[in-house]
């Protein structure tokens, strides 16, 4: 049971045995707690077996020559020890134009996710500290407008944004975002993210004891004095955490690139082309395999390196219970 | 490699811009007149966030409803897109589908979130149970296709099955099975790579939580003699509410949403298409931005509800504050 403290499970023989001498109820007791204790835990490595056998499923297969993957099920490499890195050598080089060439695909993402995350950070973090610490007439609506614009859905954006990027923000041959660059993903990430972020930054930046702003106030402070040097350096935990969530959404994401990225080699992410993998080469499991683990190889490292923001933080502060 | 320098030179000279206008800002404000500074300050820092949303998100979304009304030649057909919807069986089965992803996946995540919470909470192995179920939520929908795909791949009844579902189908001495292609219950099947990536988010979340509840609540329950059970009831959900109830509605909205998954895995095929797929599909490939704009809209006011809720919670949480 989550309520039995460390201490008590690492004592549990002696206590047995003092139990006996003080009574029958509290022995009673230690005894269903264990009991729940060892069921509860049961149940939860049930779950984390089920949750992690389609990852370890493929993450063997990637390893497996082709003809393996295609012809009998991962399961049989415990009689069949054969291993390749091939796929692996295949899915990333350059080769031709039939090549998944994922290496360039996987430089566009991380091209994409990094500017796009500290952009939406920056604002975000900006724009919540006004509405958690600004006085102005309208606040509480406007922040309730801002927090509503996350049901939104984006493709209710889309082709208006699009139309936007491509020919509004054209002055002669001088495009603001030019097509064939990551600039149009960028913004059109950081208008995606902004709702979120704004409300979950405030709900943190509002937690900020209000004596530590009054006094940098009363010495004469101004709002980007207590903003950089006060709510910046209090709010790293829940900016680190909500940079990581919206690092992996945009690295999650297809359909904003699908909409903004024109899908070649110089600007769209790994997901777009994985997605194209698929559907071209539905049954080339040699690929698909190899090519999924390559994509997701960097937020599972942002997120074993980084799994500590997520309980501090966000958690703590953003999602307060 | 060449490629490489390019692209990072592009992402440097996106942060440069980026910086420069951050700081361009900060000295606009700090340097404001004495009579107006606190109006100009809280502009500079609201400005960006709500230009960007006014610009990206406000005005495309009104432009968006709009062409719910009109017809593929973008004139004006009144509510004949909202007719469509609701008397075409093809459009019907897309809402019923929605209807059950967004009853099943806040549901089944959050309990499953958080029974794993409360199982291994300050269990042995904690930190590496935990990690298990999240890093679903690590891998881009797009990689959680071709995991699920392959898990729930098909071969002749003939052959070696080479997805683990079959398999087991076939350990147990039944005929193999199309999963993703024989509805109703393809939809399930797609359902479950949403509960897959989503538990690990309600979990982390709700965890925190329950790490909050302060310890002399649980100590005082358990002194009262409160089993497990009661305990869990009476302490721990109490206490973790607000948590939770933010964790389903933010679950929920991004069921509404959801894409990648549906396109990527049957591209909406087969009756598993959802009022978010549809969208796409309308607006983008048939040529329909009407119908695909009126889908748009009705996803809105599915959301709306849930909108209004959590922004009424918020107001009352303030108010306690």
């Amino acid at each position: 049971m989550s309520t039995v403290p460390l201490e008590n499970k690492k004592n549990l023989l002696p206590d047995v045995a003092d139990d006996a001498t003080q009574g029958r109820p509290t022995m009673q007791r230690r005894v269903k707690q264990r009991l729940t204790s060892r069921t509860a835990t049961a149940a939860a490595v049930i779950i984390a077996v089920i949750w992690t056998i389609p990852t370890f499923g493929l993450l063997i297969s990637s390893f497996r020559p082709e003809d393996n993957i295609k012809g009998n099920g991962w399961w049989n490499v415990i009689t069949d020890r054969q291993f390749t890195l091939e796929n692996y050598a295949d899915v990333l080089s350059p080769g031709g134009s039939q090549s998944p060439n994922l290496l360039s695909y996987f430089v566009n993402s991380l091209a994409i996710v990094i500017p796009g995350t500290i952009f939406t950070l920056v604002l975000g973090a900006m724009a919540a500290y006004m509405f958690a610490w600004g006085r102005f007439k309208g606040k509480d609506s406007l922040f309730i407008f801002v927090f509503a614009l996350q049901i939104v859905p984006l493709q209710m954006a889309l082709i208006p944004l699009l139309q936007l990027f491509t020919q509004v923000l054209k002055f002669g041959d001088f495009q603001l975002l030019p097509s064939g660059t990551y600039a149009q993903l960028w913004v059109a990430h950081t208008i995606f993210g902004l709702p979120l972020a704004i409300f979950l930054l405030h709900n943190f930046i509002a937690e900020i004891p209000g004596e530590v702003i009054e006094a940098a106030r009363v010495d004469g402070a101004g709002h980007s004095t207590i903003f950089w040097r006060i709510i910046v350096p209090l709010a790293t935990p829940a900016l680190a955490s909500f940079g990581i969530f919206q690092f992996l959404w945009l690295w999650n994401d297809l359909l904003v690139a699908l909409v903004f990225s024109g899908g070649g080699a110089d600007v769209a992410p790994i997901t777009q082309r994985l997605a194209e993998l698929q559907g071209s080469r539905g049954g080339e499991w040699q690929r698909l395999t190899a090519g999924a683990f390559v994509s997701i190889i960097v937020p599972l490292a942002v997120f074993f390196g980084l799994q500590r923001y997520f309980v501090r933080g966000l958690l703590a502060g953003g999602l307060k219970g | 490699m060449e490629d490489i320098a390019e692209k990072g030179l592009q992402v440097v000279v996106g942060l440069a811009v980026f910086a420069a206008i951050i700081g361009l800002i900060m000295l606009l404000v700090d340097r404001a007149p004495k009579s107006g500074r606190e109006k100009v300050q809280i502009a500079g820092f609201l400005a960006p966030a709500l230009v960007l949303l006014a610009v990206g998100l406000v005005y495309p979304a009104l432009q968006t409803s709009y062409l719910s009304l009109t017809d593929r030649n973008g004139e004006f057909v009144g509510l004949d897109n909202f007719v469509w919807m609701f008397t075409q069986p093809e459009a019907l089965v897309t809402l019923r589908n929605t209807v059950i992803w967004v009853v099943l996946v806040p549901l089944l995540a959050s309990s499953i979130g958080l029974a794993y919470a409360v199982f291994i909470d300050r269990a042995r192995g904690e930190k590496a149970l935990k990690a298990l179920v999240f890093m679903p939520m690590a891998i881009s929908f797009v990689g959680a296709g071709v995991i699920w795909r392959f898990v729930y791949a098909y071969k002749g009844p003939e052959q070696d099955q080479i997805g683990l579902f079959n398999q087991i189908l076939v350990w147990l001495g039944q005929e193999p099975k199309q999963f993703l292609l024989d509805a109703p219950e393809n939809t399930l099947f797609l359902i479950a790579v949403m509960i897959w990536i989503q538990t690990g988010f309600a979990m982390v979340v709700l965890s925190a939580a329950i790490k909050g509840i302060p310890t002399e609540i649980v100590e005082a329950a358990r002194l009262d003699g409160a089993s497990a059970w009661q305990q869990f009831r009476n302490v721990t959900i109490p206490t973790i509410r607000g948590s939770l109830i933010v964790v389903v509605t933010t679950i929920t909205i991004g069921t509404l949403k959801v894409f990648d998954i549906v396109r990527t895995m049957t591209a909406g095929q087969y009756e598993t298409s959802v009022v978010a797929n549809e969208m796409y599909t309308q607006a983008f490939r048939a040529g329909e931005p009407g119908r695909g704009a009126a889908l748009a809209l009705v996803l809105f006011l599915m959301v709306l509800p849930v909108v209004v809720y959590n922004a009424r919670l918020l107001r009352k949480q303030k108010e306690i504050r």
